[in-house]
């Protein structure tokens, strides 16, 4: 913008006309898919029908979300996935929250070997996991269980949440608590009192992260949940749609909107934040 | 000495370690310790412990599988079949990075030099493309190029392109491999584009000033202030991006389980399917060890990078 404000007006802005054009299809493109999804969602089976695609809502129904709602199972796996993510969540976030506070605040030996460690887990191969992951769940006896895929989905988001909060962690003055130790706080209250509350975005920011990767996964649930059909998560219910809906794409449309909605509105509450978490979590630690 | 610079690094840190209970840093890192042995160490030698066991189903329900030494591995490598895979796995990353790193750089700049209404406006659309859950997206996408009624299909044939009415993509290995590129794609550019986007921002403006009272043009700015500042973050995100898609699983399985015939199989594809459909767990070991190995030369580079990154360590 300073650049254009240099040359004349009217000439700035043929020369950002390339550009708007630009910002415009990236916008559509990226919003296209999702803003079908939703339409076809709400709209009556005869107009998903049409010859020529409605690209704009004429009559509105809620009939496919009643089916994707009543189909088989539905508010069970609902239920499921929400449990497996939110166990996951909590789990991840206490624990982290103490290797997060031993690597920002305390020094001692092995602090750097440890770093490493939590590094390479956040890179790890998870999708070569599967076969082992297998086998030691039949061993153990924790073979269609969702108990067992809380652990996985703690372990998967466990490295990424330990590095985002020690981010955080070190961008707050560690002279306040100081501070309060010195006004007769022990370490553990000054932590408590002053630390924590400041901390809460980054607590925000990742148990976001932690929720979208548990929600979403995939890989695993449909490895280890196999002969108690009960214990399955949306996405392997969702990933068979032809199964229970056939080529409804309606109700194939309204369980995805379903599907996608606490993610998306979690985003979206949170996306300043979060964008500001990802940054700090995965570049400067 | 070190302790002097240890002391700068974390102003807390030395005064911490004068005081008792040493045992505190131990005891806060115990469950991640743990559990990363458990869940991650024990999955990954018990994954090598079979590819070099005769591990089918019998051995999955009795145990006591013996040792076979090679020959799964030398199974695994006589077969042309896994070399196919292979070849198509580094295609398939090749092909999906390429086209990411592009697209994220041209998305990033174009953000750069947009108002700030318009650019909110394509921020707010890039995360919602990059929030929307794989699985909801990969539905999505099916309906899309649903061969009936499917708007991709219809736009296609308005285009002038008649040959794709009622055209079905998912019957033909190259056009479902085109989708899962797009798909890939699609999912992946938003999250590389903002990083990029937000690396750009840490481009002091005087840089670009100095730089045009200079007299360097557009290009000349984009090589010689752009790109060098870009580079640490670029790499990272590159990295990033060859392990994630190397590693792609739900969207290829979710879609076309590998198919048809063996189109869409990659690595992590292929050893599932070895073990869960064959019931060979030594042989789907053996792959994902391979794949583990392939990964790790991908791993070394990006640690790396990140300890760059992290100077403070």
């Amino acid at each position: 913008m300073n650049r254009t404000s240099a040359s004349p007006v009217t000439h700035a802005r043929i020369r950002r006309l390339p550009l708007h054009a630009a910002a415009l299809l990236v916008f559509v493109l990226s919003v296209f898919p999702v803003y079908w999804m939703v339409l076809t969602a709400f709209k009556p089976t005869q107009d998903i029908q049409s010859q020529t695609p409605l690209f704009l809502p004429t009559s509105v129904t809620l009939d496919h979300f009643t089916k994707a709602v009543q189909a088989d199972g539905f508010w069970l796996f609902w239920r499921n996935s929400l449990a497996v993510t939110a166990s996951c969540v909590l789990l991840a976030l206490i624990v982290a929250l103490g290797a997060a506070f031993a690597v920002a605040r305390l020094r001692w030996k092995g602090r750097r070997g440890f770093i490493l460690m939590v590094f390479i887990a956040q890179v790890a191969p998870w999708e070569a996991l599967l076969i082992p992951m297998y086998v030691i769940a039949r061993d153990t006896d924790m073979l269609d269980k969702l108990s067992m895929l809380t652990l996985i989905y703690f372990m998967i988001t466990l490295p990424f949440t330990i590095v985002t909060l020690r981010g955080f962690l070190t961008a707050i003055p560690v002279e306040l608590e100081e501070a309060a130790q010195v006004d007769g706080c022990t370490r553990a209250a000054a932590f408590r009192r002053i630390t924590l509350p400041l901390l809460a975005p980054g607590l925000l920011a990742t148990s976001l992260f932690g929720f979208i990767t548990a929600w979403n996964e995939f890989a695993f649930a449909n490895m280890l949940i196999i002969k108690n059909q009960d214990d399955r998560t949306l996405p392997v219910w969702l990933s068979s749609f032809s199964n229970v809906f056939g080529t409804d794409w309606g109700a194939t449309m309204a369980a995805s909107t379903l599907f996608a909605l606490p993610v998306l509105v979690l985003f979206l509450v949170l996306q300043g934040r979060v964008a500001s978490g990802m940054t700090s979590g995965a570049v400067k630690g | 000495m070190t302790a002097a610079a240890g002391a700068r690094r974390t102003p807390g840190a030395e005064r911490a370690a004068r005081t008792p209970g040493a045992l505190w840093p131990y005891l806060l890192i115990a469950p991640t310790v743990l559990g990363t042995a458990y869940l991650l160490l024990y999955p990954l030698v018990r994954n090598l412990v079979i590819s070099f066991q005769t591990y089918g189903m019998g051995e999955l329900i009795r145990g006591g599988a013996p040792f076979a030494g090679l020959a799964n591995y030398r199974e695994i490598l006589d077969d042309t079949v896994f070399w196919e895979v292979v070849r198509r796995t580094f295609w398939w990353t090749a092909v999906n990075v390429v086209l990411i790193m592009v697209l994220a750089t041209l998305v990033a700049l174009m953000l750069q030099h947009l108002g700030r209404r318009t650019r909110l406006l394509v921020m707010s659309g890039l995360v919602l493309a990059w929030a929307s859950p794989v699985i909801a997206t990969t539905t999505v996408f099916q309906w899309l190029f649903s061969s009936r009624l499917g708007v991709v299909n219809w736009l296609l044939v308005r285009l002038g392109f008649e040959s794709y009415e009622n055209y079905s993509w998912f019957a033909n290995g190259s056009s479902t491999f085109v989708i899962l590129v797009l798909l890939v794609v699609w999912q992946s550019v938003p999250f590389a584009a903002i990083t990029l986007h937000a690396a750009l921002l840490t481009v002091p403006a005087e840089l670009y000033e100095s730089a045009r009272l200079d007299g360097a043009g557009a290009a000349r700015i984009f090589r010689s202030v752009t790109l060098p500042m870009l580079r640490p973050l670029f790499a990272l995100v590159l990295c990033l991006e060859v392990i994630w898609v190397f590693r792609c699983f739900a969207q290829i399985w979710a879609i076309s389980k590998g198919g048809p015939g063996d189109a869409t199989t990659t690595l992590p594809v292929y050893a599932y399917r070895v073990a869960q459909s064959l019931h060979r767990y030594d042989l789907g070991a053996a792959v994902s060890t391979l794949t583990v190995l392939l990964l790790v030369a991908v791993l070394v580079v990006h640690l790396r990078q990140m300890f760059r990154q992290e100077g403070e360590l």
